[in-house]
């Protein structure tokens, strides 16, 4: 129900960053040195490539970000779209929501 | 025995597994839902009640409207669209409702109408939204100061501005039916098409003639801002016709039953997206958060049609014998799976059957698998009426008067909103395609039954209100 998670009366605020698209070298440095670059926390990675299609998801922490989601969002679109790449960059409030009740 | 001091333990584990186990396949499937099967929120509007704007001196009401919409919904569109960068979420379109216009209107008696039309565009425009729903009149007992004005500037009203939206409720259960209303009506609607001739007739599509109107629908053109309502509200309107076509056709060939459950499980995590999205728009604008609205809307891009969800139940044509009990079956079912998603459901929740903006409609009228007699039996399940319906342009006003007093008598009878939205295609006759272009969309001109009601609609009058009104 609520938009925002609370644990502890201290906001959580992470994002979920997938990334999908033809396997190559650097991606997963790529997107981390973005995240770097902003302070964000890396907190879980699963990644696969399963027949040169690789899907990365990361569990990010969001809450020291020096940047808006949204201008976060862009530079990794952009980032993707240079080594053709789909990425997206969405609050993780959105799964919780749809999936879980 | 007792487990005591290890539940704060457990209650803690518990949570933070909540946030750290988002299972890998929800989310690829949300992503596919978003990328390949048109998920989006359809609109967030923002319902503005405009009795503080009521002045005799017509400049100022005016000018109180133009203020108030602009003060209040000026971070509208910016909202949404941060809203929709954060959770990845496409909200396709930011609208403003407003307190019917008949009421403001009232107190400046003598005066055209039109000038508030222009005011609310104006505003619009400013503010850089859609559309702007509210230039409205609620007659289903009777007309009061303000109301005949208004009925009558509609046709000048939409052809002059570019964003206003226009309705008026003519009946409702507990009242009846206003005949004289409906008279009237037919020829509002074919002078706006003359009106509008130039531009595909597009007057027309922004005017819905309603049966129960809801005070807080969010979808356009119907939207206003009832009586009822607060000062400032923020209504959701979600959509999914796409996802919901292609949960039917994962699930391959199982039963009808089997069918209902995966359209709940669909419309509950749509309309949890829904949901979501109200919360965090009404949180960022400092706005109440009023209703979502469980409607599946379809839009003419391929993949997100109403028409498909039915033909993938297995007809092979929308329109086809079989086509009203898949609707109701599908109309039930996202009501069912959407009630429990949202902490308030309101507006039209249901399935909107919109001839031209839907592919999978237009596709089946333009092979004749799809006639305006049955469109009018799928009306009595669905959570509308007969909605954007190119016919002749030469169509009598006393059979649109006729077609919007059947409509209404379904909606009074089975205590459902029920709407008309023609668009009498000047110029063009049945099998002629009338396009719009973006939402809109177009399509063939449907042909009509032309034997002529003119005596009963010339009588007058109202249609009592039915036994099922009798509820106390």
């Amino acid at each position: 129900m609520a938009a925002y998670a609370k644990t502890g009366g201290k906001k959580l605020m992470r994002a979920v960053i997938t990334v999908i698209g033809k396997d190559m070298v650097g991606i997963l440095a790529r997107v981390s040195a973005i995240c770097a670059e902003n302070d964000v926390n890396i907190s879980d990675v699963t990644q696969s490539v399963l027949q040169d299609l690789f899907t990365m998801i990361m569990l990010v922490d969001i809450s020291k970000c020096k940047i808006p989601l949204s201008e976060l969002s862009d530079k990794l679109t952009a980032a993707g779209q240079g080594m053709n790449l789909t990425i997206h960059v969405m609050h993780e409030d959105i799964f919780n929501a749809m999936h879980k009740i | 025995m007792t487990h005591g001091p290890q539940r704060p333990v457990i209650v803690q584990y518990r949570k933070e597994l909540r946030f750290i186990m988002i299972n890998t396949h929800d989310i690829l499937e949300t992503i596919n839902m978003i990328d390949n099967e048109n998920l989006d929120v359809r609109t967030i509007t923002m319902g503005i009640s405009l009795f503080d704007c009521i002045d005799p001196d017509i400049n100022r009401a005016c000018d109180k409207i133009y203020d108030k919409i602009c003060r209040y919904a000026g971070k509208l569109v910016e909202t949404g669209e941060s809203i929709s960068k954060d959770y990845g979420i496409p909200i396709i379109n930011k609208r403003v409702s407003v307190t019917p216009i008949a009421m403001v209107a009232a107190a400046c008696p003598d005066k055209d109408p039109v000038r508030f039309a222009k005011a609310l565009d104006r505003a619009a425009k400013t503010i850089g939204i859609n559309f702007i729903g509210g230039y409205s009149s609620l007659v289903h007992k009777g007309f009061a100061p303000g109301d005949y004005a208004l009925i009558k500037s509609i046709p000048e009203a939409l052809s002059q501005t570019e964003y206003v939206c226009s309705s008026v409720n003519i009946g409702s259960t507990k009242a009846g039916i206003n005949m004289d209303a409906v008279e009237k009506m037919g020829n509002v609607i074919c002078e706006t098409s003359k009106l509008t001739a130039d531009r595909n007739c597009i007057g027309a599509a922004k005017l819905v003639v309603f049966c129960n109107a809801p005070e807080d629908n969010p979808f356009m053109a119907g939207a206003f801002h009832g009586a009822g309502e607060p000062d400032c509200v923020i209504n959701v309107g979600v959509s999914g016709p796409g996802v919901v076509r292609a949960a039917i056709a994962k699930a391959g060939d199982c039963d009808i039953t089997e069918v209902a459950n995966i359209i709940k499980k669909t419309a509950f995590k749509v309309t949890r997206m829904g949901q979501l999205v109200a919360r965090e728009a009404s949180r960022r604008l400092c706005v109440p958060f009023g209703i979502v609205d469980l409607s599946l809307a379809p839009t003419p891009a391929v993949g997100d049609s109403v028409a498909h969800i039915l033909e993938e139940m297995g007809l092979e044509s929308c329109g086809a014998h079989g086509t009203t009990a898949c609707l109701a079956l599908l109309n039930d079912a996202v009501k069912k799976g959407g009630v429990m998603a949202s902490s308030h459901v309101g507006g039209l929740s249901g399935a909107f059957i919109p001839v031209t903006e839907d592919a999978g409609m237009i596709n089946a009228a333009r092979c004749g698998a799809l006639t305006l007699n049955k469109l009018e039996a799928m009306t009595a399940v669905c959570s509308v009426g007969l909605d954007m319906i190119p016919v002749p342009g030469d169509t009598p006003p006393e059979i649109i008067s006729a077609i919007i007093a059947d409509e209404a008598a379904i909606g009074m009878v089975n205590s459902k909103t029920t709407a008309v939205r023609l668009i009498p295609a000047i110029g063009k006759k049945a099998g002629d395609e009338l396009n719009f272009g973006g939402l809109l969309g177009g399509g063939p001109v449907v042909p009509v039954n032309r034997f002529s009601p003119l005596k009963f609609i010339k009588r007058g009058g109202r249609i009592p209100a039915p036994i099922q009104s009798l509820k106390n």
